[in-house]
């Protein structure tokens, strides 16, 4: 205590002081920082801390402010404030006057000023656009050290955007006569590279250039660089590998200056460096590999002396050996060499050597048999690093016979372990391992509970997924019963005993589990235990609101018995009236399904719920209310992503030249616009300032999909584990070792091989042989072969449906909670007789025509994210049950009703006079087409006896318009020798039914299949026809026969967003201009009447409505136009303006 | 890459920080205190490396770190960095601050926080390894230095006018000289010369 009150009394008068100094501000300025410093020093606690900084925080302040400051006082000010922001004080204030200290200073205070900018700012700062004239003046400075301060701060962080201005005087300064300054100019590049890889392209011959300088020291800069790009695309520099060769043999060899050696080791970092590119080029590549052979061997024997440096350039050496294309005697060498790692008694020698370790048993596991007594004794070290990283290394050589020691292992080490880091790394690989490994259930199951209740909260989110996704994957065979039953068995006992300390993630597996699988041991036990156990958990303080609600899940599921119903009541009586939403909706549902059985049934059937369970992850049946909204006007959506860069750019300055900024290029053009009375919608919509500018809608689009991958990540297991898994199992084709120790014949003589000198107790002995059982003498087989020898039971199961990864990864995790969501649109909808067919997948009533519209639809949505693409499908889609069923308006084209087949048949029947009676032609629709959108049946032409008649039907597919002639034979007779010819100079008509249909039989019905192209664009074109044909006993007849096609029937919709409509429009040359009259109806303004009438009849897809002006954009079929309608609306009068790529 | 270089003392104060990846200020702090955290509770007989800074970056990166006396330095790196190269090159910061502090110590750091940020400017630039040669160095920072005391001989003088005599273009200054009545033309040949 008294210590305390001396050091507060000695602090007291610098305390006192700085006050003083405060007011007079021009007392010496370096006591002023010993006086700070003295005081901090001398401060007990962090309160007093704080105050003290507050006070010297606000002197600082009161001097930077004070004009009277010179520039040498400012430069211990800074110093000051450096101090304070390195103890966590926020000294904003100061900015502005470090980078005017860097302006302003001379050079020394300079010097102090980029110190401070480069300690206080980041590369996004704003305050950085000040300092760009600063650097630009200094690295143009004749002062080198000026030159050599702006470099360094250039590479420690410079905006992105302003890369331009000063790239061309670093670019310069790579010829500079100074070597120091030729390096930090090579150093600066390389971050410019880093942040802005194209901006540097066009330098990569003087990157070669600054390889071969004179001096070593730029070379080794500029090694950097290639170690980076090499990286990156290994094979477009593989000629460098004979210089990058000759480098290393020149400094292995010592011809470098002695200023290079460090501790007698000729350029350690030099060769460290040129090591690792090597092992990039030389990586699966024997050509390469074989001319860098020599000088790793020499490397390695050169590096022999001992010292830590020459341990580095060893273990990398090694590491590159193991890289690039094996040869024996050089692995036979590293592998010693990794001996001596490993037995060193150096501990970081030791940690390397494990890290070599595990790196190379990935190739051969047969490596680490030798070091088996080491490792077991790593196991036991003391320190924890050490532990883990064998650990880690134990994982790497994990197969089905040694997966129980090695786990437990593990689980050993969790359990005493305390920190996030390696928990959550090491229940990820026990949770791996036991998936793949298993040998039974009960050991998985075990395993399994113990990675819940050590992982606890703190684990990947994934790891609970997958488990819960394996447990209810199985098929439901004997054994896939006997795991889930053993499962809930081990969960009710784990209930039943205290569960204060089971972590929350560990009771949401506990409840779905329960009430997924309790049926299964429903029989043995009184059906409402389970429930009461669920009930307890519901009711103890240290439940989540979350894992409530997965607990009321749960029972949501299990209450069928009256005694559950009975708890359910009670349980919901209590939950209804809590405050959380969340638990308040479970609990209704709860009450209103444990009542209603039947619709409980419905809606959670007991059995396969997992297989019909079908996510609709674009959210495709909101499409129409979508479109709706858009044309009536809404703002089209943006993520939360975009719109947070939005408001960025609003704040942001322009930092783009202006010679290039587009509203200068496109207020140019609106003056000729206005010259020749066309005037750009991009440009209304830009001033119009509804959608924004066309780099903003392009942003949407990439949000869009940006949005998507973030959902993938959070779900997917693909990244983490996957990848691990893969790495894992390649098996390298590698080389048997012909060290003898090595030899497979001997592995029990192995295990007795003392290692070093000690005599390994019996107990480690037996460890050693439980964990490297496997790895003997068949262990290439079970190398190659270890996933197969896995219980297959336990292995991930490939997903096979490709539709969205997103939907699949959550499928799991979130089936009760989706389910829930299942439970709202069925109470919201308890009256309403439609079957909610979207992603009910337990109540997925849907035909099969309506699933295959709906994978359709699926693939249209995914090749265009954007929202507005899949617009089109509400036209060109025939059953949409999906949006219908969910009440909102399907936008139904007025000219073609697309029903399904059958039901266009009772809509219609037979509407022609000569068509055969009953035959429905719709059923002779080619199945590949049965799905898409088609006109009606036209009646062609018939016999005077109607025996034969034909009829036409267009089917509208996405890339073609198919022109299909059913030619229905109605006499006993066959037809041969047919004939059929389409002819027509402005179409191109091939024909695509497999071979040209010689006869029809009787009372049958031909389909001859033939796509259409426009050659030249014509509003109507007259197709004429010709079928001949012989009856049996009779003449050859012919029958004549003509078609129209309009142009509409050759339109398909152009999905495009406003801003590439815009560049369209200023690209393409010919336009038309009309006059029209507007579509009026009573509850549509005129504009979007007319827009809807455009888009019924003539596929056209509405980009956007500007205003009074409407765009369209459609695409003729194979033509090369692309063509875009603007639409203006003025008193009743419609301006139409086509524009087109191509011809009109 | 060399993320960041943090030196603190046995007891948790932060003597150096520099950070070559943006941060935020607040993490910035949390990343000391963690380290030292991590650091600190390591016994002097363990490996230098560790793994598991949760903020600054997982698994990815790594903490590399020595302990002289009073102060630990630590260097976080990813993993493109060679460990005992690293290791090597903390060996070689001491050296240097020693050699140009005399016997470096704690208050050393504080005092010259803007000394030691130079030298280490010097040795690490942008997150890379610039120079590894101590004599090398010290060559460098005592060209600086140097600058400093004959700056500080014509400390009178104001700085903006120092500083502008300095950056004069030499070339420029014989165009114009006088002899008496004789005024030579100085042309811009290169023969002049």
């Amino acid at each position: 205590m008294s210590d305390v009150v001396e050091k507060t009394l000695s602090a007291l008068p610098s305390l006192l002081s700085l006050d003083s100094q405060a007011g007079a501000g021009k007392l010496s300025p370096s006591s002023k920082l010993g006086n700070l410093i003295k005081g901090i020093t001398e401060l007990t606690s962090k309160h007093e801390e704080e105050k003290l900084i507050k006070k010297e925080l606000e002197s600082i302040k009161e001097q930077v402010a004070s004009p009277n400051t010179t520039m040498r006082q400012m430069k211990e000010i800074m110093v000051r404030a450096i101090y304070c922001e390195m103890l966590g004080y926020q000294a904003s204030f100061s900015y502005i006057h470090a980078i005017k200290l860097a302006q302003q200073g001379s050079v020394l205070e300079k010097r102090v000023g980029y110190l401070a900018v480069s300690l206080f700012l980041n590369e996004t700062d704003e305050f950085l656009l000040l300092l760009v004239n600063t650097v630009l003046k200094d690295l143009q400075s004749t002062n080198l050290i000026e030159v050599c301060m702006a470099l360094t701060v250039v590479s420690q962080m410079f905006p992105k955007d302003m890369i331009p201005a000063i790239l061309p005087v670093v670019e310069e300064k790579l010829t500079h006569p100074k070597e120091i300054i030729r390096r930090k100019a090579v150093l600066a590049l390389y971050k410019f590279y880093l942040i802005a890889p194209n901006q540097v392209q066009h330098i990569h011959s003087k990157f070669r250039k600054a390889l071969c300088d004179k001096d070593p020291g730029v070379m080794t800069a500029s090694l950097h660089i290639y170690l980076q790009l090499i990286k990156e695309n290994p094979e477009s520099y593989k000629d460098l590998t004979g210089s990058m060769v000759t480098i290393l043999r020149q400094v292995v060899g010592g011809k470098l200056p002695l200023d290079f050696n460090y501790h007698s080791v000729p350029a350690p970092w030099l060769q460290i460096q040129l090591l690792r590119i090597l092992a990039y080029l030389g990586k699966e590549d024997q050509g390469t590999s074989e001319m860098m052979y020599d000088v790793l061997e020499e490397s390695l024997r050169r590096a022999e002396m001992n010292h830590n440096i020459t341990y580095a350039i060893l273990f990398e050496c090694v590491k590159t050996i193991y890289t690039v294309h094996p040869k024996s005697q050089l692995l036979e060498k590293a592998a010693e060499c990794i001996g001596n790692f490993v037995l060193s008694p150096k501990i970081n020698l030791k940690y390397l050597g494990l890290k070599a370790l595990t790196y190379v048993v990935q190739q051969d596991a047969n490596l680490a048999l030798p070091h088996q007594m080491t490792i077991i004794e790593c196991l036991d070290h003391s320190d924890v690093i050490i532990k883990r990283e064998t650990l880690e290394l134990l994982f790497r050589i994990t197969n089905a016979q040694n997966v129980t020691v090695i786990v437990e292992k593990m689980l050993e080490f969790l359990r005493l372990t305390c920190d996030d880091y390696s928990t959550i790394d090491l229940v990820g690989k026990v949770a791996e391992l036991a998936e793949k490994y298993a040998p039974d259930n009960v050991w998985f199951i075990q395993t399994m509970n113990s990675v819940f209740s050590l992982g606890g909260d703190v684990m990947q989110p994934d790891i609970p997924n997958n488990f819960l996704r394996l447990l209810a994957e199985g098929v439901d065979n004997v054994e896939d019963r006997q795991l889930r039953l053993f499962a809930v068995d081990s969960y009710v006992s784990l209930l039943q005993g205290v569960t204060a300390k089971l972590p929350q993630r560990f009771l949401q597996v506990i409840s779905w589990v329960l009430g997924e699988y309790s049926y299964l041991r429903e029989e043995e036990s009184d059906p409402g235990s389970v429930m009461r156990l669920l009930a307890r958990l519901l009711d103890q303080r240290h439940t989540s609101t979350e894992t409530r609600s997965w607990v009321l899940g749960a029972m949501t599921k299990l209450c069928s018995s009256p005694v559950s119903v009975a708890l359910a009541r009670d349980v919901c009586e209590r939950y209804s009236g809590s405050l959380n939403t969340v638990l308040r909706q479970k609990a209704q549902e709860l009450m209103i399904l444990s009542q209603d059985t039947k619709l409980r049934a419905r809606v959670l059937p007991a059995e396969g719920r997992l297989e019909s369970l079908e996510v609709d992850s674009s959210l495709s049946f909101l499409d129409g209310y979508v479109s709706e909204a858009l044309a009536a006007g809404a703002a089209p959506y943006k993520s939360p992503h975009q719109r947070q860069e939005d408001l960025v750019q609003e704040k942001a300055l322009s930092l783009e030249p202006y010679g290039l900024s587009l509203p200068v290029s496109l207020s140019s053009c609106s003056i000729t616009d206005r010259l020749t009375d066309r005037r750009s919608p991009t440009l209304l919509s830009m001033s119009s300032g509804l959608s924004g500018n066309s780099t903003e809608l392009s942003h949407q689009e990439g949000s869009t999909t940006l949005k998507l991958e973030g959902v993938k990540r959070v779900w997917g297991k693909d990244g983490y584990l996957a990848q691990q898994q893969s790495a894992g199992e390649t098996p390298t084709p590698l080389v048997e070792l012909p060290n003898p120790l090595l030899s497979p014949q001997s592995p029990p003589s192995q295990t007795q091989k003392p290692s070093s000198g000690l005599e390994p107790d019996q107990e480690k002995r037996q460890l050693a042989s439980s964990l490297f059982v496997g790895l003997g003498s068949h262990n290439s087989v079970c190398l190659m072969g270890r996933a197969e020898t896995a219980p297959r039971h336990f292995r991930r199961k490939p997903r096979g449906e490709s539709s969205s990864g997103a939907s699949e990864g959550s499928s799991n995790s979130s089936h009760s909670s989706r389910s829930a969501a299942v439970d709202n649109l069925l109470l919201s909808n308890l009256l309403d007789s439609t079957t909610v067919a979207s992603e009910g997948g337990a109540a997925t009533t849907t035909t099969p025509q309506q699933t295959s519209q709906r994978t359709l639809d699926h693939t249209t949505s995914n090749g265009n994210p954007h929202v507005e693409g899949t617009e089109q499908r509400v036209e060109a889609g025939g059953p949409l049950s999906l949006i219908r069923g969910n009440g909102m308006v399907a936008v139904v084209p007025p000219t073609h009703t697309q029903t399904d087949p059958q039901t266009q048949q009772d809509l219609h029947p037979a509407p022609a006079l000569e068509r055969p009676r009953d035959l429905p032609l719709a059923s002779h629709l080619p199945a590949e087409l049965s799905g898409l959108a088609r006109s009606e049946f036209t009646p062609l032409c018939s016999d005077q006896d109607s025996s034969l008649a034909l009829s036409a039907c267009r089917v509208y597919k996405e890339d073609a318009l198919v022109l299909l002639v059913f030619i229905s034979n109605n006499n006993d007779s066959a037809l041969h020798q047919m004939v059929l010819q389409l002819t027509c100079k402005e179409l191109e008509i091939s024909c695509i039914s497999g071979s040209p249909l010689k006869e029809v039989k009787g009372h049958s019905v031909s389909v001859c299949l033939h796509t259409v192209v426009m050659k030249r664009a014509s509003v109507q074109v007259e197709l004429a026809g010709l079928l001949s044909y012989q009856r049996p006993l009779g003449q050859p007849q012919a029958a004549q026969f003509s078609l129209s096609l309009s142009l509409k029937h050759f339109l398909r919709p152009l999905t495009v967003s406003t801003g590439d409509y815009g560049k369209m429009w200023l690209s393409f040359s010919h336009d038309l201009k009309q006059n029209l009259r507007l579509v009026t109806t009573e509850h549509q303004e005129p504009l979007t009447a007319t827009l809807d009438a455009l888009k019924g009849k003539l596929h056209l897809h509405v980009v956007d409505i500007i205003g009074s002006e409407g765009i369209v954009a459609c695409r003729l079929l194979q033509g090369p136009g692309q063509w875009i309608w603007s639409v203006v609306a003025g008193c009743g009068q419609w301006r139409l303006v086509v524009v087109s790529g191509g011809w009109l | 890459m060399i993320k960041a270089i943090l030196i603190f003392n046995n007891h948790g104060k932060p003597r150096l920080s520099k950070f070559y990846e943006h941060y935020s200020e607040d993490t910035e702090q949390q990343i000391i205190r963690e380290t030292f955290h991590l650091v600190s509770k390591r016994d002097e007989n363990v490996c230098n490396f560790l793994e598991g800074g949760m903020l600054i970056g997982g698994s990815e990166n790594k903490l590399i770190y020595r302990h002289y006396a009073t102060l630990y330095f630590v260097f976080c790196v990813d993993s493109s960095e060679s460990e005992l190269g690293i290791l090597g090159l903390i060996q070689v910061f001491v050296e240097t601050l020693d050699k140009c502090f005399e016997n470096v110590c704690e208050l050393d750091l504080i005092f010259h926080v803007d000394k030691v940020h130079n030298i280490l400017a010097e040795m690490v630039m942008g997150g890379m390894v610039l120079e590894t040669n101590m004599n090398e160095i010290i060559t460098q920072v005592d060209a600086q230095n140097k600058m400093e005391k004959s700056e500080a001989g014509i400390a009178g003088a104001p700085a903006r006018a120092v500083s502008a005599v300095k950056n004069m273009n030499l070339p420029e200054m014989p165009r114009n000289i006088n002899i008496g009545d004789i005024s030579i033309k100085v042309p811009n040949l290169p023969s002049f010369k």
